[in-house]
């Protein structure tokens, strides 16, 4: 008996089960995917439409990479089934510059260095761009705790941190 | 033979979930996933051939606060128990420890349901609730039933629940004046570790600050979240001075059943449930004056 | 090329640009392993052992084969039998047997979920399915789980005939130990007689992983006519093709590698996994095949590093001269031989002056997963024990550990315990560089400390190739074969842009593949800034001669008439009066000039220029849990020459910040099986941002006279101090001296109550 990976196949049913349809609205664009019942979201955006900028690490909500947008709420994509993803909004790291516009937090990881391998950023840009809009002034304790479901192997998180800091301060200024 | 797919469905109402879950065999609740499909990836239960996400029944994800206290839909996000600012006043341990499960991501998602009816030892929320005096309102095809948080679950892995039911409410009574409880949990790192151990305490005092009432609850000590009355005792009418304190610690050391683990050892954690159980115990104690 | 390095004022090196493929990375579009498919691509699982050591009497593939949607079944079968055989190289050496039984077990599985199948098919789901009818008949043997296990006198032997290499006395017959290193000068009776204090001590350090967040990942593509093309997220896409051509039996010119975007790698992502199983199974499926691993196959099938065991003495005179040391290092080279601990042989003693040493090692194999280099290799593990022994000595002594230092450390000239002497190198200045730092002076409350330590990573020279071009308004374009793994292509535009004297975002950075690129070694070693670096600033310096010959034909002078300077061509001398051509002016013209200006150089330096490396680290450890917090961390390197100061710091901080997660928390937790139990990132517990505080750094510059512009590879030295510093910011806040790893809150607190009894 072997094998080890993610989902643990099912084996001995008679019939295939039909795809599910979903209708979502992602990055503010209606879109229509199917999917398997236990298919997750983040394989959805991945293998179902391309959208390789969310990325996995774990699977297992323990990382953050996979870090998405549902419905306004910050979510890991790796949990969640792509079917609950119908008559809702996703948001995904490729919805948030405007054009050539970066968000603030994409302008200032860039600024401080905030990335060396770049694997675990999409993560952290989306959910900093939550933390700041939940919390427009955090002190530096609050920034770290509340991304602290975001791994970064590279960076040691000093320069990440100080970024979205940064971010906060340059979002401040452009509200006054 | 071949992999197949597991179907999805999501009632709008608490009967269509309960026809589900009964007429079927392999079928699980998904309130948030990250227990579920976490177990289906490590080595857990293969996907089952029906998913029931109950996110889209309004009772479920609906929160109602009166003078009686809090009804709160079995479903409600972590999150958006402790953005709920009334919540956080009246129960702040119970909503510390909704909010320590997990990343920002998981908040985004766990819901005290799941919490409860994965019935992991190391629940956060579960002891909390228990110290609170919460109760889960089930729903299933004979009808709705409360049970009480601190009868729910049997062991590790295992609930009350019978076959075509789920936890539909949950109700936490009002706080008696001058009461508050708290919640801490120790962990190796500052965030993302399981709990090595949980305690919640709860404290009720009179005028002159001295304590009437006591409940403390342990996690991660034991098959399941215990309610160690003795600790709580120890408590009563006194002001938490150090004897009061050293004395409910060893109660809470000795009740505490734990095993070893690669989260903690028996030593380990029968310690930390006595370290833990005077600091939350003062922690309550501080807030209860406050009111 | 002559590699002295100049007193120059720079004009782009030591900025700060924003890195050219930065705007990629933070809008998702940037693409890694995981992120390349083909039209037709089967997905690719390996099937993996349950045992941790088990013959392997005869596999039966023909279940799986008739699965719906498999496409490909392969075992060790499917490769050429390559035979184990270690070739030395450097401080390690290489085995492609060894390297073909990791990817697919032949005779043996040595580890639990050492992999022995692999599948292809239309969906991930039945190719694991499809993995379950895989029909293996077993001989389970006792696994080897341990050190302890491996040595004794009757332990089950991983490989028969394997003969123990290397130095000293070596055991006689089959043994687990596969080679021993020794360093030995002077005379070490003498000197720990002449010690007036010895200090002493016992260590363990637990296997500990890489934990780069991005799993592994390729896509291989076989053609019809034999050719393939494979995409890797790998640390050397030239050792991917050399590695899958010697597995596969393969001619390595039928095979093109691209490396794509690398999500960390750490030395992690140098072996090859999936590549020669992806190619095979491509071949004989038809179709492209993508391979990923899970996390969980990241911890249960690659390479971390090495568990050790250690014992080390130091022997120092009253006034604190140290004048002997001796030590034994075990480390658990996992399935097959090749641990660090040669390397950590050669590091361990050597940032000081020591005239009387004894310094054995032994590589040992037990069945766990075969490790691989982690981020100076060995190094950070001896330097635990050495700089907690240092630690020790200046308490007995009651001397300032940083002045105790400073008093025998290493200088320019001196012979490194392996043999070499040490050109120019920045160990005093980055010792005095930390003691001047406000850090060393904060106040310290209760339940805090302070600790210091050291370390030092040669680094590498290796082979490296660039090619420079001009385009004709005037932008260069740079190519190289090192995948940027931390901003190292911004730095090849830099020493290029500086070289040509144009503004760095004129200069277009690119990682090629394996056909358009000249060979490079791999991006790990701390090299490519320094020998990638090298060939780049060569290239460049090429063009500029050839732009200087342009500007000369136009201006029908002498080539030693023109100068280049700040981006233009400047007529000098007897030819002055014809002034000046800009690089822009110049690529207008270049069709007419003779064509286009290219140029490729490349190089071999044999050495590098070492990196001295001094931590502080405040902690504070709450007695009643054992819980520790790092309140406050400093790390002071010395980088010869900052090329991109951003960079360069987040070296220092990334390398730090893993140390202490190796330090306080992080370990392999085992069953008596040998399974991992911990394979996840929720047990296996790498630092959160929580946990860790700014890290403060010194960017020290020692010139490195080897590299043009003093580069020292920045890389690794940040990983060696940390184990130590943390230590010993442990012993100064809770008296207990801790010689095992991780100082997790259990074993602080059990700590803590033995030193109170």
């Amino acid at each position: 008996m072997t094998g080890l990976g993610p989902v643990r196949p099912r084996v001995g049913r008679e019939k295939n089960v039909a795809k599910i349809r979903v209708e979502t609205t992602i990055n503010g664009e209606e879109t229509e995917l199917l999917c398997a019942g236990q298919e997750s979201l983040l394989d959805a955006l991945r293998d179902g439409l391309g959208m390789t900028g969310t990325k996995e690490g774990c699977t297992t909500g323990d990382c953050g990479a996979c870090s998405v947008v549902l419905d306004g709420r910050l979510v890991p994509s790796c949990l969640v089934l792509a079917a609950e993803a119908n008559g809702r909004t996703v948001q995904t790291i490729e919805g948030l510059a405007e054009g050539s516009k970066l968000t603030a937090v994409q302008q200032q990881f860039l600024e401080h260095g905030a990335l060396q391998c770049g694997i675990c950023t999409p993560g952290f840009i989306v959910a900093a761009e939550k933390l700041l809009e939940k919390n427009p002034d955090p002190t530096e304790q609050e920034a770290r705790y509340f991304l602290a479901g975001n791994l970064c192997r590279c960076t040691g998180y000093d320069k990440i941190i100080r970024a979205v800091l940064d971010a906060a301060a340059v979002m401040r200024e452009e509200r006054a | 033979m071949t992999a197949t797919a597991s179907r999805f469905e999501a009632p709008t109402e608490v009967d269509g979930a309960v026809a589900l879950l009964a007429s079927e065999e392999d079928v699980r609740v998904l309130a948030g996933g990250t227990d579920l499909l976490v177990q289906m990836r490590t080595g857990g239960p293969a996907p089952p051939a029906l998913f029931v996400d109950i996110k889209r029944i309004p009772r479920l994800m609906a929160t109602e606060l009166s003078s009686d206290g809090l009804r709160i839909g079995a479903a409600v996000p972590a999150a958006e128990i402790y953005e709920n600012e009334s919540i956080r006043s009246l129960w702040p341990g119970l909503t510390e420890a909704t909010d320590l499960i997990g990343s920002s991501q998981i908040q985004g998602r766990a819901t005290w349901c799941g919490n409860l009816c994965n019935a992991s030892p190391a629940a956060d929320s579960v002891p909390a609730l228990i110290v609170n005096a919460a109760k889960a309102v089930i729903a299933g095809p004979s009808g709705e039933r409360s049970v009480a948080v601190e009868d729910f679950t049997r062991g590790p892995g295992q609930t009350v629940l019978e076959r075509g039911e789920l936890v539909v409410e949950f109700e936490v009574p009002a706080p008696a004046p001058h009461s508050a409880d708290a919640y801490l949990r120790l962990i190796p790192r500052t965030e993302m570790d399981i709990a090595v151990v949980g305690v919640a305490v709860q404290v009720e005092l009179d005028a002159a600050g001295v304590v009437t009432a006591a409940r403390v609850s342990l996690g991660a000590v034991a098959p399941t979240a215990l309610r160690v009355d003795t600790a709580a005792s120890a408590l009563v009418g006194t002001r938490l001075e150090d004897e009061a304190l050293a004395a409910a610690a060893a109660e809470a050391s000795d009740a505490a059943n734990p095993i070893d683990d690669k989260r903690g050892t028996v030593a380990y954690r029968k310690r930390i449930a006595g370290v833990l159980t005077k600091r939350a115990a003062k922690l309550a104690y501080d807030r209860a004056r406050a009111r | 090329m002559s590699g002295q390095s100049e007193e120059r004022k720079f004009k782009q090196v030591g900025s700060r640009p924003i890195r050219h493929d930065g705007l990629e990375k933070v809008t998702g579009r940037a693409r890694f392993g995981a992120d390349y498919t083909l039209p037709g691509a089967q997905e690719g699982v390996f099937v993996r052992s349950p045992y941790a050591h088990a013959r392997i009497l005869s596999i039966d593939t023909s279940r799986a084969e008739k699965v719906p949607g498999v496409r490909a079944v392969i075992t060790a079968a499917d490769f050429p039998d390559v035979p184990m055989g270690w070739i030395p190289a450097g401080s390690t050496g290489i085995d492609f047997g060894a390297n073909q039984r990791t990817i697919l077990a032949r005779e043996k599985v040595l580890y639990h979920g050492h992999a022995f199948a692999a599948v292809a098919a239309s969906t991930r789901e039945i190719a694991l399915a499809a993995g379950e009818l895989i029909d293996v008949e077993w001989e389970v043997l006792t696994p080897v789980l341990s050190l302890e296990q491996a040595l004794a006198p009757d332990a089950p032997i991983l490989h028969e005939g394997q003969e123990t290499m290397g130095d000293g006395d070596k055991p006689e017959g089959d043994s687990n130990i596969s080679s021993q290193v020794l360093f030995e000068g002077g005379d070490i009776e003498a000197g720990f007689a002449e010690s007036d204090l010895i200090v002493e001590g016992h260590f363990d350090t637990p296997m500990v992983h890489q934990g780069y967040i991005e799993p592994h990942a390729c896509l291989a593509n076989a053609r019809e006519d034999g050719t393939s093309e494979i995409w890797s997220s790998t640390q050397g896409a030239f050792g991917v093709k050399g590695e899958v051509a010697m597995i596969t039996g393969s001619d390595p010119n039928s095979i093109k590698v691209t490396p794509t975007e690398i999500g960390g790698g750490f030395g992690g992502k140098i072996p090859v996994y999936l590549e020669p199983a992806a190619l095979v199974l491509s071949r004989k499926a038809g179709r492209p095949v993508k391979m990923t691993m899970s996390r969980e196959e990241v911890f249960r099938g690659t390479g971390p590093t090495s568990g050790s065991r250690m014992w080390a003495r130091i022997g120092a005179r009253s006034d604190g001269t140290i004048v002997a040391a001796e030590t034994r290092l075990e480390f658990e080279a996992g399935a097959f031989r090749g641990s660090p601990v040669g390397a950590a042989c050669m590091t361990i003693f050597t940032p000081y002056v020591i005239p009387n040493f004894k310094i054995l090692g032994l590589d040992v194999v037990l069945n766990k997963p075969r490790v691989a280099a982690y981020r100076a290799p060995g190094a950070p593990i001896g330097a635990f024990a050495a700089e907690s022994l240092i630690d020790d000595l200046a308490r007995k002594l009651g001397r300032d550990p940083i002045e105790l230092r400073l008093q025998n450390a290493i200088e320019e000239g001196g012979v490194a315990k392996y043999g070499p002497s040490f050109g120019p190198i920045g160990f005093k200045q980055t010792l005095e560089a930390a003691r001047n730092h406000p850090h060393y002076k904060a106040e310290l409350g209760e339940h805090q400390g302070r600790g210091v330590a050291a370390g030092f990573w040669f680094n590498a020279g290796m082979q490296s190739s660039a090619t420079v071009s001009v385009n004709d308004d005037g932008s260069a374009v740079v190519r190289t074969g090192n995948p940027d793994i931390g901003g190292s292509r911004a730095s090849m535009a830099l020493m290029c842009a500086e070289e040509l004297g144009i503004d760095v975002t004129r200069v277009r950075p690119l990682v090629g593949d394996t056909d358009s690129v000249g060979y490079c070694d791999v991006t790990g070693g701390s090299r490519v800034t320094y020998a990638t670096g090298m060939a780049v600033i060569e290239a460049t310096r090429q063009v500029v001669d050839h732009l200087r010959a342009r500007a000369a034909t136009v201006w029908n002078v002498e080539l030693d008439s023109v100068e280049w300077q700040d981006g233009n061509a400047v007529a000098i001398n007897g030819a002055a009066e014809k002034g000046s051509m800009s690089l822009g002016e110049i690529a207008a013209k270049m069709r007419m000039t003779g064509g286009p200006v290219v140029a490729s150089a490349s190089v071999n330096p044999p050495a590098a220029g070492p990196a001295f490396g001094v931590h502080l680290c405040d902690v504070e450890v709450d007695p009643e849990t054992g819980v520790t917090r790092v309140l406050r961390y400093t790390v002071a390197q010395d980088a010869g020459k900052a090329i991109h100061p951003t960079f360069v710091e987040g070296q220092y901080q990334g390398g730090a910040a893993q140390g202490i997660g190796w330090a306080l928390n992080e370990e392999y937790l085992w069953d008596e099986e040998g399974r991992v139990e911990n394979p996840g990132f929720l047990d296996y517990r790498v630092p959160v941002a929580s946990d860790l505080p700014m890290i403060d750094t010194i960017i020290v510059e020692v010139p490195n006279p080897l590299h043009p512009y003093g580069v020292r590879g920045v890389g690794e030295t940040p990983i060696v101090p940390p184990l130590g510093t943390v230590a010993n910011a442990m012993r100064d806040a809770t008296g207990v001296r801790f010689r095992s790893l991780p100082m997790s809150p259990p074993r602080v607190l059990d700590a803590l109550d033995g030193a109170s009894d």
